[in-house]
C-alpha cells in the first residue's frame, strides 16, 4: 500500500512522503510507549500503598481489635492470611490485582470492585457536572480576560481565578448551602436526589447509575428535575475549583496566540477584534486545555472526596471516608489503588487525544 | 561617550531579598497584587506569633470565671464571633488556628525543601539508573490525587487520632510526601540545564570535586525559583491541612485549633442556619491562601520578563540595558509579546 502511494508522490520531493510515514509510525509508537508507561506508575503506587498500609499492622486488628475476643481475632487473622510474611502477602496481592480482585471489605464484606461499580457512577456524575461548570465558567471568562488584557476586567477575573483556587471546596460548599438552601431555600441541602427519586432510580432495569442519564432514558421528567436541583450546588462547588485553572489557562494561551502573525494578518484585513478572539485565537489555545485536563482529573478526584462529604453525595469519596472512619483499611487500600489506576488510565487517554490533535506532542 | 555599564551595580542585601526586590520591580496592577499578598501574609504571620496575646480565650477553653461558655451563641457581646456547638469561642479558635497552620507550613516545607533539593541535585547531576528510578517514582506520586496520598500517610503516622505534635507531624509529613516530587522535578531540570553550562565544565577542568560543584556552583543557581515554589506550596499546604482536618484526620480540638476540623463540625450547623461556626474559619483559610498565592503569583509574573509590566522608558534609566537608540523600543516590544 505505502509503496503504491509513494510512487506518484516521488516527484515533488523525497522529504514529504518520508515525514508522512514517520508521523504515522510515530503516533503508533507513541501510543504503545505511553501505554507501557502506565504500568510502572500503577505498580509503584500499588507497592507504596500496600507497604504503607501494612506498616500499621494487619487490617483486621485495626478495624475489629478490641471488639472481638483475642482468640477469635487471631483466628480471623489466620484465615485471612495476615499472619504470613509481608512479602508473600504482597506477591499474592499483586496476583489478585492482575485478575481484577481488589479484596473484600472487612466491615461489610463486599468486594471492592462491587463498591466501585455501585458508587463510582455517582462520582462520575459529579465530576461530569463539575467539568461542565468549570468549562462554562473558565473558557468565556478566560477569553474576556485575554481580550481586556491588563485592564480592569482582566484584573477582576484574575482575582476571581485565584479566589477559586484559594477557597477549599468544603468552604464554598458550605457557603452555597447556607445561602441557597438554608436562607433562600432554592435547592435541597444534601444528597443526590430525594428519597422517592432514589427509589424510582434503583427500581429501573439495567441502570447506568448516572441518575440524569437514567431519568432521561426512562423519560421520567419529574425525577430529572429533582436530580438537577440536587446536582446544582455540588457541581458549582467542585466546578469552581477547576474553573479558575481553566480561566487562567485560556487567558495565557489566547494572549499567546493573539501575538501570532496570522492574527496580525487577520486584523490588517479588517477582521473584528471580537471575531479574532473568539474564532482565530481561541481554537489553537484549546489544545493545552486538553493536556491540562488530564492533570485536573487528579485534582478533581481529591476535590470530589471533599465535595461528596460536604453534600452527602453518596459516591466513592463519601464511601471512602465512611470506610476510613470505620478503620476498614482493606476497603481504603482497594479504593485508593482503583483510583490510582483510573487516574493513570485517564492521563493516558488524555495524552493520546492531545497527540491526535497536536502532532507536536508526540516524541 | 564613555563605555556603557553592562552589569547592574550590586545592591545592598536588603533590596536583593526575594519579595523586596520584586516589590521594587513591580508596577501598577502587579504591584497592587503583590502588596495585597504581602499584607495578608503578614497579618497571618503576626496573628500566629501573637496568638496568645490576641485570642480572648484558649483554643480549648470551655469556661471562664463567670461560668461555662454558652453553646452555639450568635456573634456579639462576650464572644465576638459566637461559640460552637461544643462551647468553644470561635474567634479564639480562628486566631489559634493560624499558629497550627504556620507550624505545619514551616515543618512541611522545610522537610520537602531539604529532601526535594538534595534528591533533585543528585539525580540531575549524576543521572544514570538512580535518576531514572527517582523520576519514575516522582512522576507516579505526582500523578496521584494529593489528598488521597495525604490520607494514606496520615493513617500510617497517627492512625487518625493525634496529639498536637503528632498531628502536626502527620499532616506535615503527608504534605511533604506530596511536595517532594515537585521540588525534585524543578531542581532536577535546573541541574541538568546547569550541568551543560561552561562554568561547570571549567570547574571540572580545574579539578573541583562533584560535591563542590553541586554544593557551590549548581546549588546556588538551581534554587532561584524556590521563593516562588515556597509561597505556592505554603498555600497548598494550608489547603491540604484543612482538607485532612475536614475529613477528620486533623488534630483533636483539645490539642490545637485547626480550621478544617472546625469547618467539619460546622457542616452540621448549617442546616439550622448557624453560620458563624463555619464562615469565620473558612474566611481565615481563604484569606491566608489568597495572600500567599498573590505573593507567589506576583513573583512568578515578575520573574518572567515576557509578562512583566514595565515602567515607562523615560522614568527609569534601565541600568541593565546599555543606553542607545534601541532602548526605547524595548518596552514596546515587551508589551507586545
Amino acid at each position: 500500500m505505502t509503496t503504491l502511494i509513494e510512487v506518484p508522490e516521488a516527484e515533488p520531493g523525497i522529504v514529504a512522503p518520508k515525514s508522512k510515514s514517520a508521523a504515522g509510525g510515530g503516533l503508533g509508537r507513541y501510543i504503545v510507549i505511553r501505554f507501557f508507561l502506565i504500568i510502572p506508575t500503577v505498580f509503584i503506587l500499588v507497592t507504596l500503598v500496600f507497604f504503607l498500609m501494612r506498616v500499621i499492622g494487619d487490617p483486621i486488628t485495626a478495624s475489629q481489635g478490641g471488639r472481638l475476643p483475642p482468640d477469635v481475632l487471631a483466628q480471623r487473622i489466620h484465615d485471612a492470611g495476615y499472619d504470613r510474611p509481608v512479602l508473600v502477602q504482597y506477591f499474592e496481592y499483586l496476583g489478585q490485582l492482575i485478575t481484577g480482585n481488589f479484596g473484600t471489605t472487612i466491615t461489610d464484606r463486599r468486594p471492592v470492585v462491587e463498591v466501585l461499580t455501585t458508587f463510582g457512577a455517582a462520582t462520575l456524575e459529579l465530576s461530569i457536572n463539575a467539568l461542565i461548570v468549570a468549562l462554562a465558567v473558565g473558557i468565556p471568562f478566560g477569553l474576556i480576560a485575554a481580550q481586556h488584557r491588563d485592564k480592569t476586567p482582566d484584573a477582576l477575573l484574575r482575582f476571581f481565578a485565584i479566589l477559586c483556587y484559594a477557597t477549599p471546596v468544603f468552604f464554598s460548599g458550605l457557603l452555597l448551602k447556607l445561602t441557597f438552601s438554608v436562607w433562600l431555600g432554592w435547592f435541597p441541602v444534601a444528597g443526590r436526589a430525594s428519597t422517592r427519586t432514589e427509589l424510582t432510580m434503583s427500581a429501573l432495569a439495567a441502570p447506568t447509575g448516572i441518575y440524569w442519564l437514567d431519568a432521561l432514558r426512562s423519560g421520567n421528567f419529574t425525577a430529572l428535575g429533582d436530580i438537577a436541583s440536587h446536582a446544582v450546588l455540588p457541581a458549582i462547588a467542585l466546578g469552581l475549583l477547576t474553573a479558575g485553572v481553566f480561566l487562567r489557562l485560556v487567558r495565557t494561551n489566547v494572549i499567546g496566540t493573539l501575538g501570532k502573525d496570522y492574527i496580525e494578518a487577520g486584523r490588517s484585513r479588517g477582521v473584528s477584534e471580537f471575531r479574532l478572539v473568539t474564532k482565530h485565537a481561541y481554537k489553537p489555545a484549546l489544545i493545552p486545555i486538553i493536556t491540562v485536563m488530564g492533570l485536573q482529573i487528579a485534582l478533581m478526584l481529591g476535590g470530589a472526596i471533599l465535595t461528596e462529604t460536604t453534600f452527602e453525595w453518596k459516591g466513592l469519596g463519601y464511601q471512602l471516608v465512611q470506610y476510613l472512619n470505620a478503620r476498614d483499611f482493606v476497603a481504603v487500600q482497594g479504593i485508593v489503588v482503583l483510583l490510582a489506576i483510573i487516574v493513570a488510565v485517564t492521563n493516558f487517554i488524555v495524552d493520546i487525544i492531545a497527540a491526535l490533535i497536536d502532532p507536536r506532542v508526540r516524541y | 561617550m564613555s563605555t556603557p555599564q553592562l552589569t547592574r551595580p550590586k545592591q545592598p542585601l536588603f533590596s536583593r531579598l526575594p519579595v523586596i526586590s520584586h516589590l521594587k520591580k513591580s508596577v501598577g496592577l502587579q504591584r497592587g497584587m503583590l502588596v495585597v499578598g504581602v499584607v495578608l501574609s503578614g497579618i497571618f504571620l503576626l496573628t500566629s506569633i501573637f496568638a496568645p496575646l490576641l485570642a480572648p480565650y484558649g483554643y480549648s477553653q470551655l469556661s471562664d470565671a463567670s461560668g461555662s461558655f454558652p453553646t452555639q451563641e450568635a456573634p456579639g457581646g462576650k464572644h465576638l464571633l459566637g461559640t460552637t456547638v461544643g462551647g468553644y469561642d470561635v474567634l479564639s479558635r480562628v486566631i489559634w488556628g493560624s499558629q497550627t497552620a504556620v507550624t505545619v507550613i514551616i515543618v512541611s516545607v522545610a522537610m520537602s525543601l531539604f529532601l526535594g533539593v538534595v534528591l533533585g541535585l543528585l539525580s540531575g547531576y549524576f543521572g544514570g539508573w538512580l535518576d531514572r528510578i527517582l523520576v519514575v517514582v516522582a512522576d507516579a506520586i505526582y500523578a496521584f490525587p494529593t489528598l488521597l496520598l495525604a490520607i494514606v500517610i496520615s493513617i500510617v503516622i497517627s492512625r487518625g487520632q493525634s496529639s498536637f505534635w503528632g498531628g502536626i507531624f502527620s499532616c506535615a509529613f503527608s504534605i511533604t510526601v506530596v511536595f517532594v516530587p515537585q521540588y525534585f522535578r524543578v531542581i532536577r531540570a535546573e541541574t541538568i540545564r546547569l550541568k551543560a553550562e561552561p562554568f561547570v565544565e571549567s570547574a571540572k577542568v580545574l579539578g573541583a570535586s562533584s560535591a563542590r560543584i553541586i554544593g557551590r556552583h549548581i546549588f546556588k543557581n538551581a534554587t532561584r525559583t524556590l521563593p516562588l515554589m515556597f509561597t505556592l506550596n505554603a498555600s497548598e499546604a494550608i489547603l491540604t491541612l484543612a482538607g485532612l482536618g475536614f475529613l477528620g484526620f486533623g488534630i483533636e480540638p483539645t490539642s490545637a485549633a485547626e480550621w478544617g476540623f472546625d469547618l467539619n463540625k460546622a457542616l452540621a450547623d448549617t442546616s439550622s442556619g448557624i453560620w458563624w461556626t463555619g464562615v469565620f474559619p473558612g474566611i481565615a483559610i481563604v484569606l491566608t491562601v489568597l495572600g500567599l498565592t498573590l505573593v507567589g503569583e506576583s513573583i512568578n509574573d515578575l520573574n518572567d520578563p515576557r509578562i512583566r509590566g514595565r515602567k515607562r522608558a523615560g522614568r527609569t534609566p534601565a541600568p541593565g540595558t546599555p543606553a542607545g537608540p534601541e532602548s526605547p523600543a524595548n518596552p514596546a516590544e515587551a508589551g507586545k509579546s
